[in-house]
């Protein structure tokens, strides 16, 4: 090593001057290399992929089985009734982890450099939060694709289904900066991780994905008519076995578009102001 | 503020204040463009902090800054291009390989992606971590994650770069190597801000230095001014028996009214002298009183000793 230093000087020398400056890029180029970096952390630990593989697999087994015979009376028909409201809840759970990556990026280092950097500042989020939009579209392949094999038959067309998942990736993404804003506010994993939970256990099991709602009792049958998830999961079972919900869809796109137009501001700002 | 165009930072008055607790009080700076800047203090000093507002991470509770003629709070899309920050913490994602997190920081720099993979296969190469490009950070050592870190705040040559203590807890030989790019960085014309808690760094690399302490700027100056604010000459005296400490300090102190210090060693004094012939007179005073001496040498302040000089004038 020692009697090349001179020469690794010269090499030092030059690599720090010959630098060019080329003008800063696009949001969406920056917001392309944000996303490459989520698709390459992700090929670093496969392990991450577990949330979006085996445990829809795991909810859809279980429930289909553990309730179908109490509530449907059998395990088919009941699995063509539940599908669109496990994949639903399903999917709504894992966009949690937008959060609890976001909050982990903000203990590192890494968020002081990306903050410095000569770029539109939401790049580094929506750029992950694209990469979620995919991981939510592989969750719901993967569920669609086990549940067909169990015997789960959508009775209406292939546009339906497409449209049905279409419609449920617009609403996560939307609902995703609700835990961006938390994720911003909370100090501590932990913390974000029981308070995301104590959202979304509510919000998904208090709506129609797992029982009709003229089953309950006339206060809990009013919360789930107006849940914003039971809006979407009617949108997405119509959707898939064919039948009209034109209505659903409207008030699921808007509350799409509330919640991205309160939550997204609401995480710039706090995002922006970040010490 | 006027004289800006040749000054890389300026500041008046800088407050940041956490709760009840004044983190950075009212520090003025002006550093010269191409210059390499120190800032030293002990933990909690107030660096951090100074250095997090100046690189537009903190907002500025009071006062004003400028970077380059721009001010920090207003006009941060005009500095951050110009800038570079190494935090104390490594700022590059840990779970990307080296190769990775350079072609992600040029990309974000604006190269084209062919680019980017030519500027970080050349960075690897001159920092030295070209057989560690395809692993992860996370398995990189100290002194290897330092250097990939600096290599990316030099992705493109800053203007400006901030190296927040860039050689805590690295061995002798990575912080050599850190301080070859401090210098090959101040040839290419760039001007470096850099905190440190070592007196020797800071001698090594400023050509100016600002001692701070509790938030506050309590000396300023070239290495050598901020020695010679101490005392041009420092009389280290080991006595034989360590018994005899008390009366030669009083000998010292009523002979020549001098500035006495305690060292860490027990039976040694340092004396403040001005020049060799006092530290003459000063050795033969206590010889004649039947002082036994040891040792005695005659040097200029080490910052270490000014550190410690300048923190006891404080208290």
């Amino acid at each position: 090593m020692e009697f090349n230093q001179n020469k690794s000087k010269d090499n030092l020398q030059q690599t720090i001057i010959s630098s060019h400056r080329p003008t800063p890029p696009h949001a969406l180029s920056s917001v392309g290399t944000f996303a490459m970096r989520s698709l390459l952390k992700t090929k670093h630990t496969p392990m991450a992929l577990m949330d979006i593989t085996a445990m829809p697999i795991l909810f859809l087994i279980m429930f289909t089985y553990l309730f179908g015979g109490a509530i449907a009376g059998s395990v088919q028909d009941y699995l063509q009734f539940i599908l669109p409201g496990i994949l639903v809840q399903t999917v709504i759970q894992i966009t949690m982890y937008t959060g609890l990556d976001l909050n982990k990026d903000l203990q590192k280092g890494f968020f002081d450099r990306q903050r410095t950097l000569p770029i539109w500042s939401p790049s580094s989020l929506v750029g992950s939060m694209t990469f979620d939009v995919l991981r939510y579209t592989i969750a719901c392949l993967i569920m669609i694709g086990f549940a067909m094999i169990l015997g789960f038959r959508p009775q209406g067309t292939l546009i339906g289904l497409v449209s049905a998942v279409g419609l449920l990736l617009i609403f996560s993404f939307s609902l995703s900066w609700i835990w961006t804003v938390l994720a911003l506010i909370m100090e501590s994993e932990n913390a974000l991780m029981a308070t995301s939970m104590m959202i979304i256990f509510p919000l998904t099991f208090l709506s129609s994905a797992f029982v009709d709602p003229e089953t309950m009792p006339r206060v809990l049958e009013v919360f789930v008519s107006i849940n914003p998830i039971s809006m979407l999961v009617d949108s997405v079972r119509g959707l898939m076995h064919g039948y009209t919900v034109g209505t659903e869809i409207v008030w699921t796109l808007i509350s799409s578009g509330i919640l991205l137009a309160v939550f997204g501001p609401l995480t710039m700002y706090l995002y922006k102001s970040k010490n | 503020m006027d004289q800006t165009i040749d000054l890389a930072v300026e500041t008046k008055g800088l407050v940041k204040q956490f709760g009840g607790f004044t983190a950075v009080d009212n520090i003025d700076l002006s550093i010269e463009k191409g210059t390499v800047y120190g800032f030293l203090g002990p933990n909690g000093a107030g660096k951090t902090t100074t250095v997090r507002m100046l690189s537009t991470l903190l907002k500025i509770d009071e006062g004003e800054a400028r970077i380059f003629g721009h001010d920090v709070s207003k006009e941060a899309r005009k500095i951050r291009p110009r800038i570079a920050l190494t935090g104390q913490h490594a700022s590059i994602d840990e779970d990307l390989t080296g190769t990775e997190n350079l072609v992600m920081i040029s990309r974000l720099m604006g190269f084209t992606r062919k680019e980017a993979k030519q500027r970080a296969y050349e960075l690897l190469e001159a920092f030295g971590l070209s057989e560690a490009a395809g692993k992860q950070v996370k398995n990189y050592s100290g002194g290897m994650r330092r250097r990939l870190d600096i290599a990316a705040s030099i992705v493109i040559t800053p203007d400006l770069l901030f190296l927040d203590e860039p050689t805590t807890g690295l061995d002798p030989r990575s912080r050599n190597q850190v301080w070859e790019v401090v210098r090959a960085l101040t040839k290419a014309g760039t001007t470096v801000l850099l905190t440190t808690q070592y007196l020797d760094e800071a001698d090594q690399l400023a050509d100016r230095i600002a001692v701070i302490n509790k938030g506050a700027v309590i000396a300023e100056g070239t290495p050598s001014e901020l020695k010679a604010s101490v005392g041009s000459g420092m009389l280290h005296i080991t006595l034989k028996n360590k018994t005899d400490i008390e009366q030669a300090e009083k000998v010292l102190e009523t002979r020549f009214d001098a500035l006495i210090r305690r060292s860490s060693r027990e039976s040694e004094i340092i004396v403040n002298v001005s020049s060799s012939s006092e530290a003459l007179k000063a050795l033969n005073n206590l010889e004649s009183e039947g002082i036994e001496l040891v040792t005695f040498s005659l040097s200029q302040p080490s910052l270490d000793e000014v550190f410690l000089a300048l923190t006891d004038d404080e208290e």
